[in-house]
């Protein structure tokens, strides 16, 4: 039997790893599917109808799974970190149950009209209901990350104790939502759930135009609409993977700034020091270096004084602060360390990608650079591994503490959980989400190896819905 | 820091806020058991129909509806855990196992109506059609027996009252599910559909009279033959006698009409017999549980503003997919 502490850890580690993947698809898809539904309604392009009615079938199934393990969250801050909840409630509750009525609500109650009413609603309702669905999903973000935020860089709070035990209380809400983190946060997922779910767009659409040889004069139906995808996928590859580069830089520096002991994980630093190298490409040349990176030790290239020059915003000089100088342990070096890599060098290469396709697009050969395309097929996941390993520098990261130099993450976990309980409920998760993540898989490769809706049965319309099931939205 | 001035100081216009927020936590979770209640009526009703045709009709009846009607579960949570941040934790921690289960099953039944969708093969539908049954019987189960341990007080997983009051939700969830189906199906369906209402609206009761004779024998402190639990219970056979008539005479939109009336009654029930207490395990009371002022105000003020919004979501969902389910028009 684990540990109760580890295994609720763990445990609420792999769920929300888990559940991230389904809100991403869903927010990234967002802006895609208003988009879709406008151009489907002001113009007779039957390819906008195709768009739309391809891209919501995924996002229906995102959803679904979405929902379904975005409940198990809320129910973890209850079932495994009691102490947690009862102490912070007044300030994490909140933001929860706003989330719920401003967020979900819309978004659930108006995909019902979105998926299932083309037929029934005028295209004016339609297009609200496209962007009720989209508002509420990133009206989720806004909730969740309010809460998040606030644990990373928490203000507006009181401490008291209430008969021996921790109370957090609301003092000053506006400064407790309205905190420093938030805008970061909020704008640097966002952004990389557009990213990422672009990404996707990209690997699928270029898949099927190497697959099938795809080129820009066939007239079958199906390339239209892959050829449609990539460049729209393409054209917002363009702005926010870069985007993504320069807003994350900034967002280093206001870590450094509120969570120095974060930063000094990210950039393996255990001695104060000044000058420090930024380590782009760090080749680990023992196993050690891998379970315990330390930045003086590392074999690499280094960019001198770039860690300085991140942590300040300009300055190669800047000192930072060692892990050692912290009264608490160090959170988990050689994760935050590594994730942070990962993240980066993925970012890098979006951009990088992002710049050779639109190289290709510029010399008309789009469509005939089958290394590109396999390029894109192989990264179309890549943008939800980096948000993956994103959130593992920032969770992982502010170790020890679940909120900020105030609670640790050891005394928020319920005090009457059992070892049996908290491992069983980790292995039984373990197996439910894998084979979760596998029907997922499955499902939506059959919804892609199926492709778009023909026009023909767009024209024939909704009504007779063909018992293939490819009408996932009539 | 800014200065909130009174609305940090005293409840908003001097409400008795800390008894409105136990009412509203309640009523979101009547909300629940209500809307989502008759989607697990339906899949309870799927398992006894082996027609294709009928099957999808049964599915694209709750189709457009499920997902947000879920979400009031979502918004209870979100609720308890912002106004009584310590009966969420103590309740949600002590029934851990509990509580997991309920999420198991929640996961089942939402995943089974679109996975069946996926797939048009026989041995695929099977099987996700078995999910979907089990998924919608088993929730309002677990969450029967959920209720009945929060009011008792009782600790382990499962109890001899938990197993009652969970067949009474599982018997009040089908009552709800053929009063939805009749309405939005027609023909032979419609008729054995509604074949049905008697004999669960039947079980229902009889598992609510058990459970109250348990009450009453057992625990006394409990205040069963109080005035207000007695009316909950004569508006109850009121109404349970409205939906039996309703159905006898095909009047099926009045025969739904009595499905809140029976959920709220059963939920105010629960409610009543609680106060003053919030978590009876503990014997943490309504007012020491409630969350201190300011936070309080501010949930009271967002709720005041959201909620009246929420239901006219739901208005403009169910009247656009309001009426019976056309021929062939399927879930998809």
């Amino acid at each position: 039997m684990l540990d109760p502490v580890i295994a609720s850890r763990l445990q609420f580690a792999l769920t929300t790893i888990v559940h991230i993947i389904f809100p991403v698809m869903s927010m990234g898809l967002a802006p895609f599917l208003i988009y879709f539904t406008w151009k489907d309604i002001r113009t007779d392009d039957p390819v906008y109808e195709q768009l739309r009615r391809f891209w919501t079938k995924i996002f229906a199934v995102s959803f679904v799974v979405g929902t379904v393990t975005g409940i198990v969250l809320e129910f973890e801050f209850g079932t495994n970190f009691a102490a947690f909840s009862t102490a912070a409630g007044e300030l994490f509750g909140g933001p929860l149950a706003t989330e719920g009525m401003m967020a979900f609500m819309l978004e659930a109650t108006f995909l019902g009209v979105f998926v299932f009413g083309r037929e029934k609603v005028s295209d004016a309702l339609y297009m609200v209901s496209a962007v009720a669905v989209g508002l509420g999903t990133w009206l989720s973000a806004v909730w969740i990350l309010v809460a998040n935020s606030w644990m990373q860089t928490p203000r507006g709070y009181e401490l008291a104790s209430e008969s021996g035990q921790l109370v957090v209380s609301l003092v000053d809400p506006i400064a407790a939502y309205a905190n420093p983190r938030f805008p970061w946060m909020f704008v640097h997922m966002q952004n990389a759930a557009v990213l990422s779910v672009a990404l996707f767009m990209a690997g699928v659409a270029a898949y099927h135009v190497w697959q099938r040889g795809i080129d820009a004069d066939d007239d079958r139906e199906a390339a239209r609409f892959w050829r449609k995808t990539l460049k729209i996928a393409l054209v917002v590859l363009l702005v926010t993977a870069p985007f993504q580069a320069i807003h994350g830089d900034a967002y280093g520096r206001h870590v450094y700034e509120t969570q120095p002991q974060k930063f000094a994980a990210m950039e393996a630093v255990w001695e104060t020091d000044s000058y420090v190298p930024e380590y782009i490409f760090a080749i680990p040349t023992s196993l050690e270096h891998i379970t315990d990176p330390r930045a003086k030790e590392l074999l690499g290239i280094g960019i001198p004084g770039g860690a300085s020059w991140l942590a300040s915003g300009g300055d190669p000089q800047a000192e930072i602060t060692g892990l050692n100088e912290f009264d608490t342990e160090a959170p988990p070096v050689a994760i935050v360390f590594w994730s942070f890599r990962l993240m980066v060098a993925a970012g890098f290469w979006f951009i990088l990608l992002a710049f050779w396709a639109a190289y290709r697009w510029w010399t008309d050969d789009l469509y005939d650079d089958d290394l590109l395309h396999k390029a894109f097929v192989g990264s179309s996941l890549l943008g939800i591994f980096a948000v993956e390993v994103g959130w593992i520098v920032t969770e992982v990261g502010r170790q020890p503490w679940v909120i900020q130099g105030v609670l640790k993450t050891s005394d928020g976990v319920s005090p009457g959980l059992t070892g049996f309980e908290a491992t069983l409920t980790l292995v039984g998760f373990a197996v439910v989400y894998s084979g979760l993540l596998a029907l997922y898989t499955y499902v939506i490769r059959r919804i892609i190896r199926e492709g778009p809706p023909s026009v023909d049965e767009t024209a024939a319309g909704a009504e007779t819905a063909s018992p293939a099931g490819v009408s996932g939205d009539d | 820091m800014t200065d909130y001035g009174a609305f940090a100081t005293g409840p908003l216009f001097g409400l008795p806020l800390q008894e409105l927020w136990f009412g509203l936590v309640f009523f979101i979770l009547g909300m629940f058991l209500f809307l989502d209640g008759f989607d697990f009526g339906v899949g309870a009703i799927f398992a006894t129909r082996d027609d294709d045709e009928e099957r999808e009709t049964l599915l694209a009846a709750i189709g457009p509806f499920w997902d947000g009607n879920e979400v009031w579960l979502v918004v209870f949570g979100g609720a308890l855990f912002a106004a009584f941040p310590a009966v969420y934790a103590n309740l949600f921690s002590r029934h851990y196992l509990l509580m997991f289960a309920i999420l198991g099953a929640l996961i089942l039944r939402g995943l089974a109506p679109e996975m069946y969708e996926q797939r048009h093969d026989e041995a695929w539908q099977t099987w996700w059609g078995r999910a979907f049954v089990v998924g919608s019987v088993s929730t309002p189960f677990l969450l029967g027996v959920f209720a009945a341990h929060w009011l008792l007080g009782v600790e382990s997983l499962l109890s001899l009252p938990g197993v009652v009051v969970g067949l009474a939700v599982v018997a009040l969830t089908v009552v709800a599910g053929v009063g939805f189906l009749a309405m939005k199906t027609r023909g032979s369906l419609q008729r054995d559909v509604a074949d049905y209402g008697p004999r669960a609206m039947a079980a229902y009761l009889a598992l609510v009279v058990v459970t109250l004779g348990y009450l009453v024998a057992v625990r006394p402190d409990l205040g069963v033959l109080a005035p207000i639990p007695l009316a909950l219970v004569v508006v109850s056979l009121a109404a349970a006698a409205g939906y039996l008539l309703a159905l006898r005479d095909g009047r099926y939109t009045l025969a739904f009409a009595t499905v809140p009336v029976l959920v709220f009654a059963f939920v105010a029930l629960v409610a009543t017999l609680m106060f003053p207490l919030a978590d009876p395990a503990t014997g943490l009371t309504v007012a020491d549980a409630i969350v201190s002022v300011l936070p309080l105000n501010i949930m009271s003020v967002a709720s005041a503003l959201l909620l009246p919004l929420v239901f006219a979501y739901f208005g403009i969902l169910y009247s656009t997919f309001s009426g019976p389910i056309e021929t062939g028009e399927s879930y998809s």
